[in-house]
């Protein structure tokens, strides 16, 4: 079973990276954009059959590590 | 006195460190691998700058796993004096130490120069031989500083005089001008609520002889030395 997780700067928090990037995209002829923000991507492998606990598990390490709850949140979704 | 320097995979100002509190403060130091798991007798520690391991997923994210960082938290929170710099102060704020997190500077640039910073606090073991107020000239060299904080930690932070170092102008005033990284407040340096845990981005270490630019760095070694001989600070 797979999980993806999603973490990206909290609203709240300045995201330069995708400042920088939108900002590009503008000069590239894109004037629609209004904003970007930058985040990561993780893909799980897990050893699971039950798409609950899978879900409860990546949570669990999105928690303790591969987000950091001061700055980032995150969405897991358990592919099925 | 003994000073231990953590060296993780990675590091690269673990010599810097290493030198300075040996040949330049004149005390013992030993470089202590991170898979270690004592501090070897340490009375102060450092965790040094650089890239522990590569910087992967966050700055200091995977660096807080490393087995000797148990032994770095037992010992702080024992009272005693311990110094992140730079990478160390972002391994400080993953594993709990000290409170917030850093994100990249406003400017997206990696940045390499000498800054005034102001000390704020002279009751910490890393600045109790500094004068109040007294700025130092001191290098930074980072892509990720720009400190940040939810608004009520700040204001915490504030409240209990947890703000060490502050980037200033020469003459010691705050302002949007003469901070390199969009840090809120201006911090460039903190300590947790017990005041034995200090982190700061710049380089002390790499400040401690004139023929570096600047020996304006030595006094926060010289500080621990003379904190642990006057007995202010209580570990086991």
């Amino acid at each position: 079973m797979k999980a993806r997780v999603y973490v990206t700067l909290k609203p709240s928090v300045f995201d330069p990276q995708g400042h920088v990037v939108a900002e590009a995209l503008v000069t590239l002829g894109y004037a629609d954009v209004k904003d970007v923000r930058q985040g990561k991507f993780f893909e799980v492998e897990l050893d699971h059959a039950d798409p609950a606990t899978a879900k409860a598990r990546v949570t669990e390490m999105a928690d303790k590590l591969l987000a950091n709850p001061v700055i980032e949140s995150y969405r897991v979704e358990v592919l099925q | 006195m003994k000073f231990s320097v953590v060296v993780f995979p990675g590091s690269n100002s673990d010599y810097d460190a290493f030198y300075a509190a040996s040949r330049v403060v004149g005390e013992q130091a030993e470089l202590v691998w991170h898979k270690d798991t004592d501090l070897k007798g340490a009375d102060a520690v450092i965790l040094p700058g650089g890239f522990a391991h590569g910087d992967y997923l966050r700055t200091g994210a995977i660096a807080r796993f490393s087995p000797i960082m148990a032994a770095v938290k037992s010992f702080a929170d024992r009272g005693g004096p311990v110094l992140g710099i730079c990478n160390g102060f972002q391994v400080l704020l993953e594993a709990g130490l000290l409170p917030g997190a850093m994100v990249r500077n406003d400017r997206i640039k990696f940045v390499s120069k000498i800054v005034p910073v102001r000390v704020e606090q002279t009751d910490t073991p890393f600045t109790a031989a500094c004068a109040s107020k007294q700025v130092l000239h001191l290098p930074i060299a980072h892509g990720e500083g720009n400190y940040y904080a939810p608004p009520d930690q700040l204001a915490a932070l504030e409240e209990h005089r947890q703000v060490i170092f502050r980037y200033t102008d020469p003459a010691g005033e705050v302002g949007a001008d003469w901070n390199p990284n969009g840090s809120l407040n201006g911090i460039a340096g903190i300590c947790n609520r017990q005041r034995n845990v200090v982190g700061l981005m710049p380089h002390p270490e790499r400040a401690s002889e004139a023929v570096l630019g600047s020996a304006d760095g030595r006094v926060v070694l010289a500080s621990v030395v003379q904190a642990l001989a006057e007995g202010a600070l209580r570990h086991a």
